[in-house]
């Protein structure tokens, strides 16, 4: 993305990172964005109560800031693995809400054409290579897409987002150990929200913060907090620019929390009302980026509420579009195993 | 353990029976040796006796329906033994085999056995009754899925196969060998196209049944029910479901017809010498003294006469005592001559064995005991396969002349008009005499046509010169 | 223009047909363990490093599922990988990369992508390597919609089939027994492709068929000829593809021998013979069926050490000689 003009950029030259480095309306777009992340989960939640949309998912609430960060200095071609958490990925890559909620319809409208649901929406057009059911099974998979941006030397750089739960996958150390054997430009963001499902960090991770993993691996451990937009997008930028410039991984761990529980089965009963309240209240990534905005200049109040109603319309469209979308025909189940030849 | 009372096999190709009457109700107290059921065969009716002492029990084999051979129908429960150690599940009534219409009765099984074959609910067109006998053969003996396909579709019945292949089990090999050989598959393993029986049962003929093998001229093929039933209005017929005797009548003479390349010989026999000689040793039987008052100890009837005199016709011609296998020529070492005797329903061929030794007294003593069981259908199996040749005679009717469709294993029949009589010529003189008109169908495969005329010539010459049979 | 024939090893043949696709296309790269200057473990892949460089014959670090991993995610990004599994059984610990995720990719995504990654798989009992290098887990895999599972038998079909599992659009898993690696046979030269999901009747008969897979082709093929002079006519049919399985060659020679035996290495269970025998049995070859249909395969054990256990625990020659004169003469 383009950079703020030089006079801009000198009059913010006490700002964080991001008022230095992006516009106005790119800002504002992150905002959008952000609310955007936010409404389609509670969308998704609300067609899920109605029983509209079955199975279950894993809601993002509360991880915005990361999502939006670590993509901020993506390029559209640019690619991301994703998790059972990944809606908000999704979208800070770029895809349509109206497909997403067409996919959680099971609707041949929907990115996987109804086949993989919420835990496997994907948008490959966008770099979205997919989120991924198994707890750490993107992050080998964004090292070979690495592995293939380099021998192509297409330039790309892949983000591989994963849960604290993941970095104790044998899966997570033999990728981040091969990708930095051979310096492929890939991004390791863990997400840590502090449960792997039930299972606090503290109670299952020896290490203190994930970050300090990246010793073991000879690349640089980046903690951020993940609810301050700035923070990671800046982590993101530094880690995208190394990855790019042929110097090999970066791990960022982005701490942040979820405030809806694990999946639609959880009953929180390992987390307390209190800690939960704290989060929401305290340190919500949106009103904690909105209030910068707004103390920055960036917006004002008449500005948010276009964004929220803005927001609203998008995705009570993508809620009617994915209503009004076709099911696939049951006699086509076969289809998308193998690739059709003729 | 209470005692199973199972459908027992009693005859060689029997997969299945029915049981036409129970003379003992559930609950009842029976004693080894009492008669607990009546079971239809094919050809016969048999009662089968209690094999132990007790309260019968659990009574799942209804009468009427097809039952596979070797099935538990009830339970025998001894004085002292509590009832219900059988398992559940076993006791479940059974069920008409697939396919086959339902029972004869209707529910309940209170319909007299004399009106069941005409109570049958529900001939409908398009219910094939002989497929649930394929299914039930194919479930009970112990084949190979390709030995299945063949047989059913050569309509062979599997169970009157003896399997070669391990543990008895039937192979392609048994097939092809039954198929060869009509007497490898048993009196009946054969049998026809599914529909074929229909056909013939909606074109009934006389005694002597010629069934139908090609469609009449202009006709398409029919091929079942429903294509027979559509040429006539609905009421104008009455549909009366086969029993197993028609149903074997039909295909055995298709079976007959198609497979077994027939030629004819016909003779005339002049009588008046064995008329003379009937009555002279008529008039000569001793007197017997039964209830009934004084009877002759016998009577010979023309009938009997013949049989002898084909009995002896093929002990002179030996080479025309045979039936055909695919592999071997069958050559018999003693006549046995089947006689068809008419019965309500049909017609069965109970067997004179040995008819070359018999005294022509003993033939027809033994001929009215076997034609009267025969009608009440008292026959036992081995009374009526087998044989060597038959005889059949429609001249009590009047008929002049027919041709009769051989009976494997035969490789001959003799068709037997009446005795008239007639204006023969004899050394340029026109004379009355009484003559006979015989019609031999022969077996192409067994007996060539010269040696089938030299078998019909002995029979006349004996027939003309009668005193050949008394010595 | 005939391409010249030459006596290659099996796995010659595996490597000329990497060579020959790494040629064509600089979208294949080999990964895997110990296949640079080591040659592979059973040297396979040979002096490829020489010819290709290090950059396209990767020698990866001792983490299978780590490596099938990025095999899958450069599948998924354009480039077509050949990944080789040191030994089959290492297979094991990459499971979930190949089952969760280079099956179901193309699926889950709804046919967004395609996976043509090309797994190899030295496999099989015989070298005495005993529990952990000897399975023969190929049913495992084709157990799995979405992938496609091959077992050549001989040098021609080791290569035509490997170069058509690298043009094939979707992840293929290549079984090749470790006995078969020297074995020798004819090879063309140049580009030639085997196709999956046929089988080749490798032998006409009457009297039997028997539909084995990989050296128990060999095996059978011994087998028919010794029973030849006993005047049994054996049909073998060589699967070599167990999924997608070429149904209809199987169906129409138990349809015309009208009695079946399956010959695998693999643990007799639950596996291939299994799954013929349903299927003859689903078919319309039921009907022609004249024996029961026999299975020969693996003990119900590990592999064991001690050669003369390790060869008695899968089937050999005089077994399917003993098991295929039972069945036509009906002992069976």
């Amino acid at each position: 993305m383009a950079g703020a003009s030089k006079a801009v950029a000198d009059s913010r030259a006490n700002l964080p990172f991001v008022y230095r480095q992006y516009s106005a309306e790119q800002l504002r777009n992150v905002l959008y964005k952000m609310y955007l992340i936010r409404r389609f989960e509670e969308g998704a939640e609300e067609c899920y109560t109605r029983g509209l949309i079955h199975g279950t998912m894993h809601l993002s609430i509360g991880q915005e800031a990361s999502a939006m960060g670590i993509c901020m200095p993506l390029a559209e071609d640019d690619q991301i693995t994703s998790t059972h958490r990944g809606h908000g990925h999704c979208i800070a890559k770029g895809a349509e809400v109206k497909r997403m909620f067409a996919e959680f319809f099971g609707k041949t409208t929907g990115y996987c054409k109804g086949r993989g649901g919420s835990m496997h929406i994907a948008d490959v057009g966008k770099g979205n290579l997919g989120a991924n059911g198994i707890v750490g099974g993107g992050i080998p998979i964004a090292v070979g897409a690495a592995l293939s941006a380099k021998m192509m030397k297409t330039g790309k750089v892949v983000v591989s987002f994963f849960g604290d739960g993941a970095n104790n996958e044998g899966a997570f150390h033999e990728a981040l150990n091969m990708a930095s054997v051979w310096k492929l430009p890939v991004i390791f963001v863990c997400e840590n929200n502090g449960y792997g499902m039930s299972t606090s960090t503290a109670r299952s991770t020896a290490v203190k913060n994930i970050a300090e993993r990246a010793a073991a691996y000879s690349m640089p451990g980046v903690i951020v907090n993940g609810n301050i937009f700035s923070e990671v997008a800046e982590a993101s930028y530094k880690a995208v620019e190394r990855a790019r410039a042929g110097e090999g991984p970066t791990l960022i761990e982005s701490k942040t929390y979820r405030h809806r529980g694990h999946s639609k089965s959880d009953r929180n009963r390992y987390r307390s009302k209190e800690e939960i309240e704290d989060w929401m209240s305290n340190r919500d990534p949106i009103t904690l980026f909105e209030s910068e905005l707004r103390e920055f200049g960036f917006i004002d109040d008449k500005g948010i509420e276009a964004i929220r109603g803005a927001v609203a319309q998008e995705i009570a469209d993508g809620i009617e579009f994915a209503k009004a979308s076709p099911s696939p025909d049951v006699r086509d189940t076969g289809n998308y195993v193998y690739t059709e030849q003729a | 353990m209470p005692t199973e009372v199972i459908l027992p096999k009693v005859d060689m190709d029997m997969a299945t029976g029915q049981i036409s009457r129970w003379f003992a109700e559930e609950g009842a107290s029976v004693k080894k040796g009492d008669v607990l059921f009546e079971i239809e065969t094919d050809k016969a009716a048999m009662e089968i006796d209690a094999p132990a002492s007790g309260v019968l029990r659990d009574v799942t084999g209804k009468e009427g329906i097809d039952i596979p051979v070797g099935v538990a129908v009830a339970w025998i429960y001894a004085d002292d033994e509590i009832y219900g150690a059988a398992t559940k599940q076993d006791k479940a009534p059974i069920s008409p085999l697939v396919g086959e219409m339902s029972t004869k009765s209707t529910e309940g099984g209170a319909v007299p056995p004399a009106s069941q074959s005409v109570a049958r609910p529900s001939a409908l067109p398009g219910i094939s009754p002989s497929r649930g006998e394929i299914g039930q053969s194919a479930s009970v003996a112990r084949a190979t899925p390709l030995a299945r396909r063949l047989a059913r579709e050569a309509g062979l019945n599997l169970s009157a196969i003896s399997g070669t292949g391990p543990h008895g089990r039937v192979v392609k090999a048994d097939i092809d060998a039954a198929l060869s050989s009509p007497i490898e598959g048993g009196v009946s393993a054969k049998r026809t196209e599914e529909g074929a029986a229909e056909d013939t049962a909606l074109a009934p003929s006389t005694a002597e049944m010629t069934p139908p093998d090609r469609p009449l001229a202009g006709h398409p093929p029919l091929k079942g029910e429903g294509d027979v039933l559509r040429l006539f209005e609905q009421g104008s017929y009455e549909l009366v479901p086969h029993d197993n005797m028609r149903k074997t009548i039909a295909r055995r003479l298709v079976e007959a017809k198609t497979t077994i390349p027939h030629f004819y010989l016909t003779l005339d026999c002049e009588l008046d010498a064995l008329l003379a000689l009937r009555t002279q040793i008529n008039a000569a039987a001793p007197v017997k003294k039964t209830e009934k008052g004084d009877v002759p100890a016998y009577k010979l009837s023309v009938n009997d006469m013949v049989i002898k005199a084909m009995a002896l016709a093929l002990k002179a011609v030996p080479d025309a005592n045979a039936s055909w296998t695919e592999s071997a020529m069958v050559k018999h070492k003693h006549a046995d001559v089947g006689v068809a005797v008419s019965i309500p329903g049909g017609l069965i061929t109970p067997i004179i064995r040995k008819a070359d030794e018999k005294t022509l007294s003993t033939i027809s003593t033994e001929m009215k005991d076997l034609a009267s069981r025969a009608r009440s259908r008292k026959l036992k199996p081995e009374e009526y396969q087998g044989g060597t040749t038959a005889v059949s005679n429609l001249g009590m009717f009047g008929i002049k002349d027919f041709a009769a469709v051989i009976n494997p294993p035969h490789a001959t029949i003799l068709a037997v008009g009446a005795g008239e009589e007639r204006a023969v010529v004899k050394n340029g003189e026109i004379k009355i005499a009484t003559v006979m008109s015989v019609t031999l169908s022969t077996d192409h495969r067994a007996v060539d046509g010269a040696l089938g005329a030299e078998l019909l010539v002995a029979f006349k010459r004996l027939i003309e010169n009668p005193m050949g049979m008394l010595v | 223009m005939d391409a010249m024939v030459r006596e290659l090893s099996y796995a010659q043949a595996i490597q000329e047909a990497m060579a020959i696709a790494m040629d064509m296309d600089e979208c294949v790269f080999l990964m895997g363990e110990d296949i640079g200057v080591y040659g592979g473990a059973f040297q396979v892949t040979g002096d490829l490093v020489d010819r290709f460089g290090s950059e396209r014959v990767i020698d990866t670090p001792i983490s299978e599922l780590g490596g099938a991993g990025m095999a899958v995610g450069a599948a998924l990004t354009g480039m077509r990988p050949i990944f080789e599994f040191q030994f089959s059984d290492f297979a094991t610990l990459a499971m979930e990369q190949i089952v969760n995720q280079a099956a179901k990719m193309r699926f889950m995504l709804g046919g967004e992508v395609s996976v043509p990654v090309v797994m190899r798989f030295p496999a099989g009992s015989g070298t005495g390597a005993a529990a952990q290098h000897s399975q023969s887990l190929e049913a495992w895999l084709g157990h799995v919609p979405g992938l496609k599972v091959i077992q050549p038998a001989t040098p021609y079909d080791a290569k035509g089939m490997l170069l058509a599992a690298v043009a094939d659009p979707d992840p293929v898993m290549i079984f090749e027994h470790k006995l078969l690696y020297k074995m020798k046979g004819p090879v063309p030269e140049g580009y030639y492709t085997v196709p999956i999901g046929k089988a080749d009747i490798r032998r006409e008969g009457r009297d039997l068929t028997i539909v084995a897979t990989s050296i128990m082709v060999h095996k059978a093929l011994d087998a028919a000829a010794a029973l030849e002079a006993e005047g049994i006519d054996i049909e073998v049919i060589d699967l070599r593809t167990i999924r997608p399985m070429d149904k209809q060659t199987v169906i129409d020679s138990v349809k015309k021998t009208s009695r079946l035996m399956c010959v695998y290495e693999a643990v007799k269970t639950l596996g291939i013979g299994a799954e013929v025998s349903a299927m003859i049995a689903e078919s319309e070859a039921f009907d022609y069926l004249d024996a029961p249909i026999v299975r020969l395969g693996g003990a119900e054990t590990p592999i064991p050490y001690n050669p003369e256990l390790e060869k008695a625990v899968v089937p050999q020659v005089p077994d399917i000689i003993a098991a295929a004169r039972d069945l036509v003469k009906g002992v069976r």
